[in-house]
């Protein structure tokens, strides 16, 4: 079988690296052969498969060695629990230098280098927050990942996020046949998170894959730089990684997205509680304005 | 072929015009004109200094090959670091012939590469280390480089690198000017932002370190040369007759310039400017911020230079005024006879000129003094203050054509039939493949100097043997010949 390439996105901080560990964590548990790229110069998306503080990345490693090309492949890959294959792209300090231009660099390299052998089921990549340039689109391009999850959920910087993430897709769908398999919610505890979360991706034309309720067990095997799967396989948060690994090997639900108004957005958000009616009266008024009136 | 009149060239743009799709048609008609010594200003026939169409075949350069290649490059005594890949710097190396004396790879290094050389890892963790460890280096293995400028290619500007902050804290240390300069490639339409661009990091980091030094003993007679590049030797032909006269020439750009030269400008009393379009901005700043008066002049065949003389010296004294009366008598008997040589070879050759910042206007005058008429010209990369001063030098129902694209001016010579055309290298082979002789004048074909009355001795001989060459006589294999085509030329 072929290798299914996914690629998570979402708001900076919803979870995504979290969420993708625990996530390939059960697909391992059920004997897929996985590979996850992270794709983000902070490189914090394989510690909890490695047991490390932060993976060596290929550009840093290419930096000390002069280049990309003295690299070798086992150089940069790690395997860490239940031979899950790990690797960083990484990328430089925040404010200098091109980060996308070393994500575009590092898959180039993986390409070239043969990572992406047969045995493979799954190949993950752990995007950025924001597609902020070309870089970080780098994994959805041609021959790369056709399977894109959001990670989002019920607050409205992170359904904001996941509707401009939409756009993005919609842009590369049209020219090639990556597309949107849905939507995972990692719980805030919000009020009907699971409804809202629901309707948001009915809307969008996909699914909520998964919904991944809010439990401490997570922080306490992160501290322990786990996944929750490895650190107490009994806990229920164990099974719910299990259930959206399993659903994403069922899934077959693939669609070009249809990103939503701004306006629909914010009659979501209203019809949900999250947001109050315009008020034009206040638009521009300062506290000491309102004071007065 | 008999001049054409205004309506026969405005039918023949038109005819060139029809070959292009609408739009592309709207944009190019713009850029064509016929010229009208009536008007006052040419923004009422033509449209400069605009984005080219793309699939045009325009011969543009960009921002870094102004500032890097034409501004910066001919200062001898600093090291120009070309800050990015290789290509950029090492493909423009030494092509433009700026001539300097000095011991290069010593205390010149004019026709030198130095370059960052970026790999990927520079371009994603930034070139900002690479840059100090470079700006080190060569200061310890040129130490007799006066200072140095950072030629940003279009890599730095993309991922952002602080140049400023590096070539400031460098600067200080090692107690000479280190120069950032953004002419990323990508910016604005053509290299005339980056001379722009140039003469501002000039003002920022050059013009001003000498103020309130009052060591350099100045004298009424001071003056500098601006945006003479000494292509062939050109300055050099061109300050001798400013000295015989009496002034002093303190400073002279770039080419064959120094840092010390621009230093110094500020104390001077007149800047002369000869390629106003590279360099009108940093004299426009002088004469804001010191006062300086500057005025264009024109070195260009014996008309031209004595009027640019006598108008430089209306600046200076009686003395200097009779002085400039001198240097032309001096002369009078030298260039008469190179035009009692070449005019009667050359009298009423027709030519076509298409060029960069000056020579499309100003060397039309040493055509004339050889008896030849400037049919059509353009500028690659002009704005419209130079189309300002061209319709006054043009013929009445003359072509002018603005960036002028590939097949525009193949088939505008193939209308005009011109017995010369004086461009650019990437022309040159087409035309004379058509048949039409042809002289390079960027890099004077490797000749030069044109400026001065040394110049023009130079210039009357590379015309006559460039136009009378007998292979012009010889484009048609002799197999092919018929009886009575034995007399045709093609350029007749």
């Amino acid at each position: 079988m072929a290798i299914r390439q996914c690629a998570i996105y979402g708001k900076g901080g919803i979870g995504k690296s979290t969420t993708t560990q625990n996530l390939v964590a059960g697909l391992a548990e059920l004997g897929m052969k996985v590979m996850i790229v992270g794709c983000d110069p902070k490189a914090d998306s394989t510690r909890l498969i490695l047991h490390a503080k932060a993976q060596n990345s290929i550009m840093e490693m290419a930096a000390n060695a002069g280049s990309v090309e003295d690299l070798e492949l086992e150089d940069v890959l790690k395997v860490g629990y239940r031979d899950i294959k790990c690797v960083e792209s990484g990328g430089p300090e925040p404010g200098v230098g091109c980060a996308g231009r070393g994500v575009i660099t590092a898959i180039n390299f993986l390409e070239e280098e043969g990572a992406y052998t047969d045995d493979l089921d799954f190949v993950f990549y752990d995007v950025l927050g924001d597609v902020v340039c070309g870089g970080f689109a780098m994994p959805i391009r041609e021959n790369k990942a056709q399977e894109i999850y959001i990670v989002c959920s019920g607050e409205m910087m992170a359904m904001y996020a996941a509707n401009n993430i939409a756009k993005g897709i919609v842009k590369y769908a049209s020219s090639g046949s990556v597309r949107l398999a849905g939507l995972i919610c990692n719980s805030r505890n919000t009020a009907r998170e699971d409804e809202l979360i629901m309707e948001l991706a009915r809307q969008l034309g996909t699914q909520m894959i998964h919904f991944v309720p809010r439990d401490n067990v997570v922080q306490r095997a992160e501290i322990r730089r786990m996944t929750v799967i490895e650190y107490d396989p009994s806990a229920k948060q164990a099974q719910e990684y299990r259930d959206l690994a399993k659903k994403i090997i069922e899934n077959k639900m693939f669609v070009i997205p249809k990103p939503i108004t701004m306006e629909a957005l914010e009659d979501l958000l209203m019809e949900f509680g999250l947001m109050d009616g315009e008020d034009e009266s206040i638009i521009g008024k300062t506290a000491a304005e309102e004071a007065v009136a | 072929m008999t001049t054409m009149t205004h309506d026969e060239t405005q039918a023949l743009i038109q005819e060139v015009l029809e070959a292009y799709p609408e739009k592309a048609k709207k944009d190019r008609a713009k850029h064509l004109a016929v010229n009208d010594q009536s008007l006052e200003q040419s923004k009422k026939c033509i449209i400069s200094n605009r984005k080219s169409l793309p699939g045009v075949m325009t011969v543009r350069g960009c921002a870094y090959a102004g500032s890097k290649g034409v501004v910066w490059g001919p200062i001898k005594d600093m090291i120009h670091l070309s800050h990015g890949p290789v290509g950029c710097g090492q493909y423009s190396r030494a092509g433009r012939r700026n001539y300097y004396v000095g011991h290069t790879g010593v205390n010149t290094f004019g026709t030198m590469n130095f370059t960052s050389d970026f790999q990927e890892k520079d371009i994603v963790f930034g070139g900002d280390k690479k840059l100090a460890k470079l700006i080190d280096e060569m200061n310890q293995l040129f130490p007799l480089a006066k200072g140095i400028s950072v030629q940003s290619e279009c890599p730095i500007g993309l991922i952002g690198d602080d140049i400023e902050a590096v070539s400031k804290k460098k600067g200080k240390e090692l107690d000479k000017p280190i120069v950032p300069v953004r002419c990323e490639g990508f910016r604005g339409v053509s290299q005339s932002l980056g001379h722009h661009i140039a003469n501002d990091a000039i003002r920022d980091w050059v013009i001003g370190n000498r103020d309130g030094d009052e060591t350099f003993a100045t004298t009424p007679y001071d003056v500098a040369v601006i945006g003479d590049y000494n292509i062939g030797g050109d300055a050099w032909a061109s300050r001798i007759l400013l000295e015989e006269m009496g002034l002093r020439v303190v400073a002279q750009w770039s080419g064959d310039g120094t840092l010390a030269e621009m230093e110094l400008t500020p104390k001077v009393r007149l800047n002369l400017i000869h390629c106003y379009r590279s360099m009108n901005y940093i004299s426009r700043h002088m004469e804001e911020k010191y006062g300086i008066p500057w005025m264009e002049y024109n070195f260009f065949g014996p008309t031209k230079i004595a009027e640019s003389l006598r108008k430089i010296a209306a600046f200076f004294d009686e003395t200097i005024q009779a002085n400039a009366e001198k240097v032309i008598a001096k002369y009078e008997a030298e260039y008469q006879a190179i035009i009692a040589k070449y005019r009667p070879r050359l009298e009423g050759k027709r030519v076509m000129l298409y060029v960069g910042g000056l020579r499309p206007r100003h060397v039309i005058g040493a055509y004339e003094d050889l008896g030849m008429e400037v049919v059509g010209t353009g500028y690659e990369f002009a704005h419209n203050d130079d189309y300002d001063r061209t319709i006054k030098e043009m013929g009445n129902a003359t072509l002018l054509y603005d960036d002028v694209t590939g097949y525009e001016f193949e088939e505008f010579v193939k209308k005009i039939k011109p017995d010369l055309i004086g461009s650019g290298i990437k022309e040159k082979y087409i035309f004379q493949k058509m048949g039409v002789p042809f002289r390079q004048m960027h890099s004077w074909d490797y000749s030069g100097p044109y400026h001065g009355y040394d110049g023009f001795a130079i210039f009357a001989r590379d015309m006559d043997m460039t136009i009378n060459n007998p292979c012009w006589k010889s484009m048609q294999a002799p197999w092919l010949k018929t009886a009575d085509a034995e007399s045709q030329t093609l350029a007749a």
